[in-house]
């Protein structure tokens, strides 16, 4: 069978796979909109105890990356390499930052002895054990998705610089922008429900 | 595998996709394969293997049962090998079976297309329910042993035994990427690589029972992987969202958990009703009865059943508005599938009716299945299901849809579409005698269970009081006659693949498009893609 290509076929597959994606998170949203609605003086506590300004320059990196990401796709589909492979590497600085960022995040929270089952922890309001329980579950696993988009994206770098991802077949490009846009999306929810909601 | 192409080489002029020649030579061209039709194969292998594990793990537990008190195991054994029993059965058999097999296999023809729309995806779905498979096995024997929570995983069991639920756990969670997938180039291919002429009321019921279970595969299987997820981050790490000392709550878990288990019985049902709504027209000769309110019924059963998830958790301390509300939707969703039952029923009525072996099982289906809907009802009625629930009745009522519905639909797609995929035709008398004692000792084995139930035998134990002795007696001699007929039904396929006669293209003069290539398939399935001017029970033309 001769190898053929379906532009069509592949986005629509990338966006089923994005829907299964949101049911992923739609579990642990769940999880949040009930314990919230149970406790919303601990989670307006949690809340506050969270460094904004962090998170706040966490979403524009990430909002950024997505920019660089799109204008990573349009360099591409223009035919020019050079400037496909800076924005691509733009994006994948913006999320280490985002990851580095994050990592400082946690780090600081667990020296304050503020993690899941430490004794610190489980010395407060169930309500605040539950936020923390929450957002290091939802944050953890954005990040994780981050990690692997990194990945992804690393590996389509590779591939532009082969000269296999081109102006006639960027598909590949698109579909991890598209993954890519999810993953900030996500976070553009998470932001607010673990940093601002007061 | 070269004996299997070496006898099938000499059933067919012409090259089948079992000698077609790709990168790969030998077994590697088989598991590194992106044929669908090989795809399909390689599923049927690993399920088969699995689903002979699951007859074995009921096998003993019923051997177990014979009698009160132990007979020839230890509790804790015993409770691993109930739990082990459904996790094989329920993730390893039921849940891919009929899509991972058939649907691989026969909706890219009967949609009129070369292959499915993401090939490599395909085997990659393949690769990893083979390691979420091997990671089960592995929790057997590693770190605490085998799992004894059940199936359901239900915490706070789950968080403190101390057998290996982390890799039990992560194995279903692997499992699930491989439905994910499946359902994600399933979806694609039916919209996008349907033949010309191939209007989507010109498709074969199977392959809208194929669609329908693809959403709900795709959409509700990443919510059990969250719920495994959390699982796992509890026990390693004592997150905090179901343990009521940090303020969670179990019930939630609960929730979480049926949100994607009872979708998962429609996976389970859904392209077994698409198997028997291709068997029925076929062995009567007619159109099907009402083709729309069939295809748009899997549809309705498909987006009304992910609503239901509260009538597991009627006894859980939910509110009674949850319950009512759950307990009227319930009832709700029963009315398409009464629909196809009609339907089928209707079909049949006044057809020229041959009783070949895929349309005895398909009858059986029908019979089956519909007991054990109504013993449903039983349960989703609020009041009556305050008795029944973690009773054998229970039991009895998923055994009857899944066994007696998806289980015997199996046999049926076997008997149906083995000659197109092994070129060979089974014996046909075998299959009569097997049923026969598939028939006799699947009811012998379950209607106990039902009156056990109503008596108020519990569940998932492993030693009962004596008043429930002769039922219990009387359901693992059942077992004995269920396992002769699978012997006897397995015996006569499997002998056949070698020493079959050579099956023609369309032995059962179906319309349908994979009767109207060769027995087995070309490996791209058409020589020219047909255009499509007739629907697929239009027996007139063949």
């Amino acid at each position: 069978m001769e190898e053929y290509r379906d532009t069509t076929g592949s986005k629509i597959g990338m966006w089923l796979f994005l829907l299964s994606e949101i049911l992923l998170f739609g579990g642990l949203f769940i999880l949040y909109s009930v314990y919230r609605f149970k406790n919303p003086s601990a989670f307006h506590l949690g809340a506050e105890e969270l460094n904004r300004p962090f998170g706040a320059i966490n979403t524009l990196i990430l909002i950024t990356s997505s920019l660089t990401m799109a204008l990573s796709i349009s360099s591409v589909k223009r035919g020019d390499r050079k400037w496909s492979l800076i924005f691509l590497m733009a994006t994948l600085c913006l999320g280490f930052v985002f990851l580095g960022n994050k990592y400082f995040e946690w780090a600081g929270k667990i020296h304050h002895e503020i993690y899941p089952n430490s004794p610190r922890l489980l010395e407060r309001d169930k309500g605040e054990i539950l936020f923390y329980g929450l957002y290091y579950s939802m944050t953890g696993l954005h990040g994780l998705h981050v990690l692997i988009g990194l990945v992804v994206l690393f590996i389509m770098g590779a591939l532009i610089l082969k000269g296999k991802v081109n102006e006639a077949h960027f598909i590949p490009l698109e579909n991890s922008g598209l993954y890519w846009h999810l993953v900030d999306i996500i976070w553009i929810f998470l932001f607010p429900l673990f940093y601002l909601i007061t | 595998m070269g004996v299997p192409s070496e006898i099938l080489k000499e059933t067919q002029p012409g090259i089948s996709f079992y000698e077609s020649k790709g990168r790969f030579h030998g077994l590697l061209g088989w598991i590194f394969t992106t044929d669908h039709k090989r795809i399909g194969l390689l599923y049927l292998l690993a399920i088969l293997f699995f689903f002979l594990t699951g007859v074995s793990l009921g096998f003993l537990m019923r051997l177990e049962l014979i009698a009160p008190g132990p007979t020839i195991m230890r509790p804790q054994t015993y409770n691993a090998i109930f739990t082990l029993h459904g996790v094989i059965m329920i993730f390893l058999f039921v849940i891919p079976g009929i899509p991972a097999i058939f649907g691989n296999f026969f909706m890219p023809i009967q949609i009129g297309a070369r292959d499915v729309a993401f090939p490599k995806i395909n085997l990659l779905s393949w690769w990893v329910y083979m390691i979420g498979a091997l990671l089960a096995i592995l929790s057997l024997f590693t770190g605490g042993g085998p799992i004894d929570t059940g199936w359901t995983f239900y915490v706070p069991y789950s968080l403190r035994t101390t057998v290996n639920v982390p890799l039990a756990v992560f194995a279903v969670f692997i499992l699930g990427f491989s439905s994910i997938l499946t359902g994600i180039n399933f979806v694609t291919t039916i919209h996008g690589f349907r033949a010309p002429g191939m209007t989507w009321f010109r498709l074969p019921l199977f392959v809208w029972s194929i669609y329908a279970t693809a959403w709900v595969q795709m959409l509700v299987t990443p919510v059990i992987g969250i719920t495994l997820l959390l699982t796992l981050l509890e026990r390693l790490v004592g997150v905090g969202v179901f343990d009521p000392a940090k303020g969670g709550d179990p019930i939630l878990y609960q929730h979480l958990f049926w949100i994607y288990s009872h979708p998962a019985v429609y996976i389970m049902i859904l392209p077994a009703m698409g198997v028997i709504s291709e068997i029925i027209p076929v062995f009567a000769r007619r159109t099907i009865f009402g083709y729309k309110a069939i295809a748009f019924s899997s549809l309705a059963i498909a987006s009304v059943g992910s609503l239901v998830w509260g009538h597991h958790m009627f006894v859980s301390g939910q509110s009674d508005l949850a319950s009512i509300i759950f307990s009227f939707l319930t009832f709700l969703v029963a009315v398409p599938s009464a629909i196809k039952v009609f339907n089928w029923v209707a079909t049949l009525y006044k057809g020229s009716i041959e009783v070949e072996p895929p349309l005895l099982f398909g009858l059986t289906f029908i019979f089956l299945f519909s007991i054990g809907g109504l013993t449903g009802l039983f349960q989703g009625a609020l009041a009556t299901d305050v008795h029944l629930h973690d009773t054998y009745w229970v039991v009895g009522h998923f055994h009857y849809v899944i066994f007696g519905g998806t289980g015997f639909a199996i046999f049926g797609a076997l008997h149906y579409w083995f000659p197109k995929m092994f070129g060979r035709m089974y014996q046909r008398k075998i299959p009569y005698l097997a049923w026969a004692f598939l028939f006799v000792g699947f009811n012998t084995l379950y209607f106990p269970m039902l009156i056990l139930g109503w008596e108020g035998m519990p569940r998932r134990y492993y030693d009962y009081l004596a008043q429930f002795h002769t039922l219990q007696l009387i359901s693992t001699i059942g077992s004995w006659i269920l396992i002769t007929g699978l012997i006897l039904m397995f015996g006569n396929l499997f002998y056949s693949l070698f020493r079959g006669e050579r099956a023609e293209n369309n032995p059962w003069g179906g319309a349908t498009l994979e009767w109207q290539i060769t027995s087995p398939p070309p490996a791209d399935n058409f020589k020219k893609i047909p255009v499509v001017d007739s629907g697929p029970y239009e027996f007139g033309k063949v």
